[in-house]
């Protein structure tokens, strides 16, 4: 397997879609491909810090505020 | 009312099946519960598209506001969150076209770039980097990263990946083919990745 051919399954390895004979030609290739094992431990590290922290986040004064303005116009038929 | 249950068919319905039909009975406080139930999320879904504080505001406003009245269109063969989103992402795409009058802004546009296709930078990243920056200062790279992407990118990794919608509800919220929400969010990952890489390589010198 080639780096290219590495990457084409690089979100399928991540999403674990892949089928387990796929999935062992990877990790085969990973074996020997110090540069794919760096793109991968770092793309999987990428979206985990995405997931686990909040960027925009909604204070509680303005959640109540927006709450408030929607559910008066919903209670009045919008 | 009885279509929601028959096309869920034989599976568990979802709990917002109930919250929906009691608002569609009128019972507006089921409506409260599924705004706070998604409220946070749909806000940040509207800043990450309209990167824009009051406009994301507006927006979370209007498509709850829109949920509601057309709460009759919603079929259930979908879920009422992922119905919700789709709302939401052209509310976000309306407001983004407003703001920047004569620039086309869409998410179909396909966008010109290699960029990410192939990793460039290969060093690795030091161990837990993000614990080498405050929470404020994090959040602030986090932000300006993502925002560097194109639109199109931006959006389908924001699904996909943060919210966690499946390729599938991505591609219907989107409008997109699922080839194009698959070869999109690679393409997102490696470039966001690409570019955390400033901030959290290993320093120069220190061994593996």
């Amino acid at each position: 397997m080639t780096c290219t051919e590495f990457l084409a399954l690089l979100d399928d390895l991540i999403d674990d879609s892949v089928t387990p004979e796929t999935r062992a030609e990877l990790q085969q290739h990973l074996r020997g491909c110090d540069h794919c094992e760096v793109t991968l431990s770092t793309t999987r590290k990428t979206i985990e810090i995405y997931r686990s922290h909040e960027i925009y986040d909604l204070p509680a004064d303005l959640r109540e505020r927006l709450h408030a303005a929607i559910m008066a116009r919903c209670k009045k038929g919008c | 009312m009885a279509t929601i249950q028959s096309i869920a068919g034989e599976l568990e319905p979802h709990p917002d099946v109930a919250l929906v039909e009691r608002v569609r009975g009128g019972d507006v406080s089921a409506y409260d519960e599924l705004v706070r139930k998604y409220d946070r999320q749909i806000f940040r879904i509207a800043q990450h598209i309209t990167q824009n504080r009051e406009d994301a505001e507006d927006v979370m406003q209007d498509a709850f506001l829109k949920a509601y009245e057309k709460l009759d269109q919603f079929q259930g063969n979908s879920k009422f969150y992922t119905w919700l989103v789709r709302i939401a992402v052209n509310e976000s795409l309306m407001r983004l076209r407003k703001r920047r009058t004569g620039k086309m802004v869409s998410i179909d546009e396909d966008i010109e770039t290699e960029e990410g296709s192939v990793p460039r930078d290969l060093a690795d990243w030091a161990p837990d980097p993000e614990q080498n920056y405050g929470q404020a200062e994090l959040a602030e790279i986090l932000r300006k990263t993502i925002q560097g992407l194109p639109p199109g990118f931006r959006i389908v990794f924001v699904l996909r990946d943060v919210e966690g919608l499946s390729t599938e509800e991505t591609a219907e919220t989107l409008g997109l083919s699922i080839p194009a929400v698959k070869s999109r969010l690679l393409r997102a990952r490696l470039q966001l990745r690409e570019r955390l890489s400033r901030y959290f390589r290993r320093k120069k010198g220190a061994k593996k």
